[in-house]
């Protein structure tokens, strides 16, 4: 275990010197070539970003990076649990824009100037909350957790850091390019195919960063969280790299064609689309909750048969649920079929983790009324529950017909992105912060504040959403007595102005939490309270850490 | 398992893993969650036997209730325009004044019109026909191209200056793009003005309408005709009234004369079938301006029935 690694050995270095420099040399040649003005734009903001990539790869050569072998990598997660605050207000922020502009659409319209319009700020804000905000998140946690429970310090050297940064230039390259209005038109998956290609090169590097820490494990075992993890990670990478084979119409422009056609593209994207909510924002956040619930309520998890079940049947259900994206459309009846019913069966594997994450709290129950970190953590798990068994009631073709195309699906999904999502990483970076910075505990009282601005907050939103979307619903269907629709659009349009009103208010309590949450983090941090070092962090401790 | 241990709380066994101080109970699955596992996955099979559900080759399996969602749709379809037939096929030799004199086809009438405004012509022409710069009242007793029934009924079938081939066409010239001078528009805009019921709010400059006189007989009156009355057969809007499509203000006046805008209206007799195309002909005729056909010389046309002179509600 010689701790120096000499500067001029280090193959990592070299490899991201490497692909630095082909980036770079791209966006150059692509800034020069450029077909559209967007695209030059795109270019000249990548080179800027590999130029700053190459300066601190310099700085980090440069200076001595040996770190005693039994301390784990703590900067990058530290990193993480920042970008992952920044960009989490920056997504909250845009969708508090969007949630005002449904409810009244002359805000920030501009006839001749598009960049804040409705259409590019929406994906803008999807893209920012789940990719950005969770995405961080995901990558941070991961980091955290899988040193933690494999006893090893996190593999690849620079890896972690280029894993990190170039998950950011991912984040800022696809962010401009929405407000330019460069989008593939695939919801969750509107990144142009040169972003594309360098999220595939990130996340092919985050996996093996992941893997191979899990390789030089010193536990028998491997923790629950990381399979969920792994899951996340390997399966992402497939969803991604499928959906979105594409053709550029030049090597110098953003615009593509998809490999796909017709329904078959349909039924691509939304095998995507859906698995996006099953593995992004349903595995790894399970993962989240695997670490941090045991961690914050010091009891064992209730049932390890439970999590392996759970585990498998969620795996193998959720890759099939996606055609109930597509219920009475031109796809095929046998495959909408298929879609609903695997979306039931999946009912009770999602159930198992919510079933774990609140059972493990049986003889902890009376630190809810203290801790309001884990308070947010189980109310997470509670959305978590109440989300995945709506999912499943609104993938029967009966209720579907009344529910698709409605707002009842926005009130579903920030049901589970605000409760269950939100939460679980809320609780999660409350958790982060102290450990990493060595600092005494968040504030409980600014904890209690954002938690009830939020949950009301919360409430509002879903409320107001199954409130107007069956509304919508019952307002498309209706016919007259003499057999023709009793409306007509735009009236039932009208009649949601009350309920995007309430909806955006929602929104704005949520955001302000986020921002309690932000200063809460950053007085935490930047504290001069006495450390509080968790004891299994000192290399002292009995259990030493394997080392690169 | 050498390091299993017994929970105090609950008094379940640990697997005898350890991770960060992380435990796991070696607790059964719960009987509850199990059983509901068991029931989503036969009522899943069930459903798979019943409907159509698995690829096979070239095809699918059917299930054995035969369920179609194409069949149940072309069925719907059938049975919606089969329970509304025989009112359309009365509709389709009814005037405007048989419609109004039997309150089950006038209602019926209404229905079909106010539901096919309300998605196509309500984008441009507003809820009830209210109209907006450049979309003409629908509302109103001002008509470009003939208020009957009859000619309504004629411009949605063929729509203005639409794809038909007989289409409604006018074209006004844009004046000020070298036809007439600055100085010249500005005194017809005074004479316009001043043939118009918008004098008595604008009063024209006399000395430049004087001028403009001459000017409007050369140019607009081909079209506008001499007393500025209009000429519906033309779609030539009259300039004697108060009602201006894109603005009455003496600056909108001016901007029309140098532009010549004119709007484009599709032709629904593509899109819609006749007894839907007599409906909406009949829903906007009842807005409130709709005349009497033409053909009869009808001395004794029917009385306007208050219920005509102001607008419907929609629907």
């Amino acid at each position: 275990m010689t701790a120096v690694a000499k500067p001029g050995s280090r193959i990592d270095a070299m490899a991201i010197g490497t692909i630095i420099a082909a980036g770079a040399f791209y966006a150059v040649w692509g800034a020069a070539n450029a077909t559209d003005r967007a695209f030059s734009i795109q270019m000249w903001t990548a080179l800027v970003a590999f130029l700053a990539g190459a300066l601190m790869l310099f700085f980090y050569i440069g200076q001595d990076r040996a770190e005693p072998p039994t301390r784990y990598e703590n900067g990058v997660i530290k990193a993480g649990v920042v970008a992952s605050m920044f960009w989490g207000i920056a997504g909250f922020l845009v969708g508090v824009v969007i949630a005002a502009q449904l409810a009244f659409p002359n805000i920030f319209y501009f006839e001749d100037f598009g960049w804040l319009n409705f259409g590019r700020l929406r994906p803008l804000h999807t893209n920012a909350v789940i990719f950005a905000f969770g995405g961080n998140v995901l990558i941070a946690t991961s980091f955290y957790v899988v040193q933690r429970t494999c006893r090893a310090r996190l593999a690849g050297g620079l890896w972690p850091w280029f894993v990190f940064w170039g998950f950011q230039l991912v984040i800022v390259l696809a962010g401009t390019g929405y407000l330019l209005g460069i989008t593939q038109g695939r919801e969750y998956a509107e990144l142009p195919w040169y972003t594309d290609i360098w999220l595939t090169i990130v996340w092919v590097a985050y996996l093996l960063v992941f893997l191979g820490t899990i390789w030089k494990r010193q536990e028998k075992h491997i923790y629950v969280a990381n399979w969920f993890y792994l899951a996340f990670i390997v399966t992402i990478a497939m969803l991604h790299i499928i959906n979105n084979l594409a053709i550029p119409v030049s090597f110098s422009g953003w615009f593509s064609y998809s490999l796909f056609s017709g329904v078959q593209d349909a039924l691509t994207q939304w095998w995507y689309g859906h698995n996006a909510v099953g593995f992004f924002l349903t595995a790894g956040f399970l993962g989240i909750m695997y670490y941090f619930i045991p961690k914050q309520a010091d009891r064992p998890v209730y049932s390890y048969r439970l999590s392996i079940i759970h585990f498998w049947a969620l795996i193998f259900l959720y890759i099939w649920a996606g055609p109930h994206h597509l219920h009475y459309t031109a796809l095929p009846q046998w495959a909408q079929t298929l879609g609903a019913t695997f979306s039931i069966m999946l009912w009770m594997p999602s159930w198992g983790g919510m079933i774990n994450g609140l059972m493990t709290l049986s003889g902890a129950w009376d630190k809810l009324r203290t801790d309001p970190v884990l308070r947010m953590l189980v109310v997470s798990v509670a959305f978590y529950g109440m989300s995945t068994f709506e999912g499943p009631v609104m993938s029967i073709r009966a209720v579907n017909s009344l529910s698709h195309y409605t707002d009842w699906t926005i009130g579903h999904v920030h049901s589970g992105a605000l409760g269950w999502v939100g939460f679980v990483s809320f609780g999660a970076l409350y958790c982060l912060t102290p450990w990493l910075w060595k600092k005494k505990q968040v504030s409980h009282a600014l904890v209690e504040w954002h938690f009830w601005l939020s949950t009301i907050g919360i409430v509002l939103y879903i409320t107001s959403m199954w409130v107007a979307g069956i509304m919508q619903g019952l307002m498309w269907r209706a016919y007259n007595e003499f057999g023709f629709l009793e409306y007509s659009f735009v009236e039932s349009v009208e009649a949601m102005h009350l309920y995007y009103i309430i909806r955006a208010g929602g929104g704005l309590l949520f955001l302000l939490g986020a921002l309690i949450m932000a200063y809460n983090l950053w007085r935490t941090a930047t504290s001069k309270e006495p450390a509080l070092e968790r004891p299994r962090d000192v290399p002292a401790a009995g259990a030493p850490v394997a080392a690169e | 398992m050498t390091n299993r241990e017994r929970d105090e709380v609950s008094g379940t066994e640990t697997t005898g893993h350890e991770w960060d101080g992380l435990k796991e109970l070696d607790t059964p699955l719960p009987r509850w969650w199990l059983f509901i596992f068991y029931a989503t996955i036969v009522a899943a099979i069930i459903y798979w036997v019943l409907m159509p559900a698995w690829p096979i080759g070239n095809g699918y399996t059917k299930g054995i209730l035969g369920w179609s969602d194409r069949a149940n749709v072309a069925a719907d379809v059938q049975g919606l325009r089969s329970a509304r037939a025989p009112m359309f096929e009365r509709l389709a030799t009814a005037t405007s004044t048989d419609i109004a004199g039997d309150p089950e086809l006038q209602q019926f009438a209404r229905a079909a019109g106010a539901s096919v405004f309300g998605d196509y012509c309500a984008t441009c022409h507003g809820a009830g026909g209210a109209g907006a710069p450049g979309f003409p009242v629908l509302a109103d007793d001002v008509w470009i191209w003939g208020g009957a029934m009859s000619d309504i009924e004629r411009t949605l079938q063929v729509g203005i200056r639409s794809d038909h081939p007989d289409t409604r066409m006018s074209l006004m010239p844009a004046f000020g793009s070298g036809i007439l001078s600055a100085q010249q528009i500005g005194d017809v805009t005074e004479y316009v003005i001043s043939i118009s019921a918008a004098n008595n709010r604008l009063e024209a400059n006399t000395i430049a309408a004087g001028r403009g006189a001459a000017v409007y007989q050369e140019q607009c009156g081909v079209c506008h005709g001499a007393t500025g009355a209009g000429d519906r057969t033309l779609g030539a809007p009259s300039l004697v009234d108060d009602v201006w499509l894109y603005g009455g203000s003496r600056a909108e006046i001016r901007r029309q004369i140098e532009l010549g805008r004119g709007g484009v209206m599709p032709a629904w007799g593509e899109r819609f079938d006749a007894g839907t195309l007599r409906a909406l002909a009949y829903y906007v005729h009842d807005l409130g301006g709709g005349e009497a056909d033409a053909p009869p010389p009808a001395p004794a046309a029917a009385p306007v029935e208050p219920s005509q002179t102001t607008p419907a509600p929609l629907r």
